[in-house]
């Protein structure tokens, strides 16, 4: 068919090791970021954009971060919605405290406190495996929400509470607050997302994410191997809450516009969790994957009876939307538990083999 | 470079208990690794009581006995996993009492293990490509943008982990995630996964436990030419007595944590107590 590596030989290791060695794959990715930088803000609506596609780069950014922690280093986190909120709490504190930073470096910069107080929760991971380590990240997550409220300073005691995004421009152009476009604020958080999941995949190709990936597999071996368990733990927390950070900042300053603790709750921990599973653990494409699965085909469905004319109540539509998310969820982790991206190079495979699936090795 | 006085003495030296002939083959001077008076217990159990002996640069050196003897203990005191109460491990003539693995690891020790303990969720080329870790040390940042100095070293120890992988001929599952591949094949993989180390002592766990007679022999041979052409220093826990008297330059017998025989393969097998331990006796 179509997708086959046939008469694409490697003639060199760096060819081989490329990061999409065949064509298609290449054309591929070509294509969707096409779409994704040109298509979509030229041809969708505010609404697309503002409501369907900036949340779901959001989560998908968080579910990348949750992915490395729990899919590459095995490290089992609940703590993923605190991890957002120390991001999106620095980042307020950073604009608000140094007007004149640039928007972009100050929600790059949040993550960095993420990262830190990933660290430090990440600590107890030298100790304990499994689901008791997902004990002490639900430490983390009540502990973070709690501070959310109780330290005045981190929202400088606003009557409310909340976390209230500044109008920040770059180049006299509205980045963030209420006059940004939704067009400004997706492209934005499209070069973000598409650079940090570029990162993402280098870094787990190369030595650093081999450790992580050696320490999930086998911690006894990978220490005979010469790897430091509190390095490559460590290090992975660090990595992974940089990412949840930086999607927590994008969330509050791109998509709502002002938060309170509420938003980073254990029940978006759980959601967040919820589309690394469905996704695919260890898998980057699946972060995505998990991330559309939860967010956007449930908006689809909502929208469905009404785009065919059925005239349904809305609290109807919502609980078949639930109902039949939930069937999906069921059926696709009976039908593959390892998650869509698995599902996916499922089909590529039978699509390289095809017509002839016997020939395949 | 050797002289035969210096032979002499090495033989002479060599702490065999049972009373045979000298062993003729022993032709390496330099002692890589010196195990002296070591014992372990847990709680009251004693895994190893008062072991000494030593592995020589260069030779195949192989560590029997029944079930339970403290054989994977002692590989395990050696690469750092358990610190034992009592005794000095020297390694290239320095003494360490506690030892981490990673830093065993550093230092040239090398293992495979008795059940495999591959990485199960990646293919052949990472898990042995995971051998070269330590090898590697371009930082973060170069890992982040992933061209120039970060891709070369990744491509420059590919080369070496090829090297490997025809060496073990299992060019042809390269790619294929390790968890689906046959017993055999495992194993093979994990010894490749312990040469990308290129460790100076190598140790062994059972590299044959559970295969047919075929893979006996490749496995055989891989660990000949492993010693032979690479020079590396083998420690090796076998059951199979053919395998460890063909292979060993000089043999390790433990019985109850206790040593009970040293020497050639030769000379172990002839010694009274051995056929006692693995026979058992009318006491």
């Amino acid at each position: 068919m179509l997708y086959r590596e046939a008469g694409q030989f490697k003639t060199s290791y760096a060819a081989d090791q490329a990061m999409l060695p065949i064509l298609q794959d290449r054309i591929g990715i070509l294509v969707i970021l096409l779409v994704a930088f040109v298509g979509i803000p030229v041809f969708a609506t505010d609404f697309f954009m503002g409501s369907i596609m900036i949340p779901f780069l959001v989560f998908a950014l968080a579910a990348v971060g949750l992915n490395i922690l729990t899919g590459y280093a095995g490290q089992l986190s609940l703590g993923t919605g605190a991890f957002m909120g120390v991001g999106a709490y620095s980042c307020y504190k950073i604009t608000t405290l140094f007007p004149d930073t640039n928007i972009i470096i100050a929600i790059l910069l949040s993550g960095v406190f993420s990262a830190i107080i990933g660290v430090i929760f990440g600590l107890p991971s030298l100790r304990i495996k499994g689901l008791y380590l997902a004990i002490t990240t639900l430490a983390a997550q009540f502990f973070l929400e709690w501070c959310f409220i109780r330290i005045g300073w981190l929202y400088n005691y606003n009557d409310s509470g909340a976390i209230e995004v500044p109008q920040r421009k770059i180049f006299d152009i509205a980045v963030t607050g209420a006059s940004a476009t939704p067009m400004v604020r997706y492209l934005v958080i499209v070069s973000i997302v598409a650079v940090l999941s570029l990162v993402a995949a280098n870094v787990l190709r190369g030595r650093i994410g081999r450790s992580w990936m050696m320490i999930r597999d086998m911690d006894i071996a990978a220490e005979l191997m010469g790897i430091r368990p509190l390095y490559a733990k460590l290090s992975a927390f660090a990595f992974s809450s940089y990412y949840c950070g930086v999607a927590g900042a994008l969330m509050v300053f791109m998509w709502l516009g002002s938060a309170e603790v509420e938003a980073f709750d254990i029940n978006h921990s759980f959601l967040v969790l919820f589309m690394v599973i469905i996704g695919g653990m260890g898998s980057i494409l699946g972060c995505f994957l998990g991330a559309a699965f939860i967010w956007v085909l449930p908006i689809v469905m909502r929208g469905l009876p009404s785009l065919m004319g059925l005239d349904i109540l809305a609290a109807t539509t919502e609980h078949i939307t639930n109902i039949v998310i939930g069937v999906l969820i069921i059926f696709f982790l009976i039908v593959e538990p390892h998650g869509l991206a698995r599902l996916w190079q499922i089909g590529k495979e039978k699509l390289r083999s095809w017509p002839f699936p016997y020939a395949s090795s | 470079m050797t002289d035969i006085s210096q032979t002499a003495d090495a033989v002479e030296s060599l702490d065999t208990q049972s009373d045979v002939d000298a062993p003729e083959t022993l032709r390496y001077t330099e002692e890589l690794l010196r195990v002296d008076n070591v014992s372990l217990s847990f709680g009251g159990v004693n895994a190893i009581t008062d072991i000494s002996f030593n592995i020589m640069k260069g030779e195949v050196r192989a560590i029997i006995g029944p079930n339970g003897a403290g054989k994977t203990s002692m590989l395990n005191v050696i690469n750092g996993f358990y610190h034992p109460q009592k005794g000095v491990i020297s390694f290239r003539g320095k003494p360490r009492r506690r030892m981490k693995p990673y830093k065993a690891a550093a230092s040239g020790i090398a293992r495979t293990f008795q059940n495999v303990a591959l990485f199960k969720g990646m293919s052949t080329l990472d898990n042995i490509m995971s051998g070269r870790s330590l090898k590697m040390h371009r930082g973060f940042l170069w890992q982040v943008i992933n061209i120039g100095p970060a891709r070369n070293e990744e491509i420059e120890h590919r080369k070496r982990v090829e090297e490997i992988i025809d060496f073990l001929e299992i060019a042809h599952i390269r790619k294929q995630p390790v968890g689906k591949l046959p017993y055999g094949l495992q194993k093979r993989v994990e010894l490749g996964r312990a040469m990308a180390m290129e460790p100076e002592l190598l140790l062994l766990d059972e590299p044959m436990a559970g295969m047919n007679l075929e893979e006996k022999e490749d496995m055989s041979r891989f660990i000949i030419d492993l010693n032979t052409e690479f020079g590396t220093t083998i420690a090796l826990i076998e059951h199979d007595m053919g395998v460890v008297m063909d292979l060993a330059d000089r043999v390790v017998v433990l019985d109850y944590g206790k040593k009970i025989a040293d020497g050639t393969p030769k000379a172990v097998q002839s010694s009274q107590e051995v056929i006692d331990a693995y026979l058992g006796v009318a006491r």
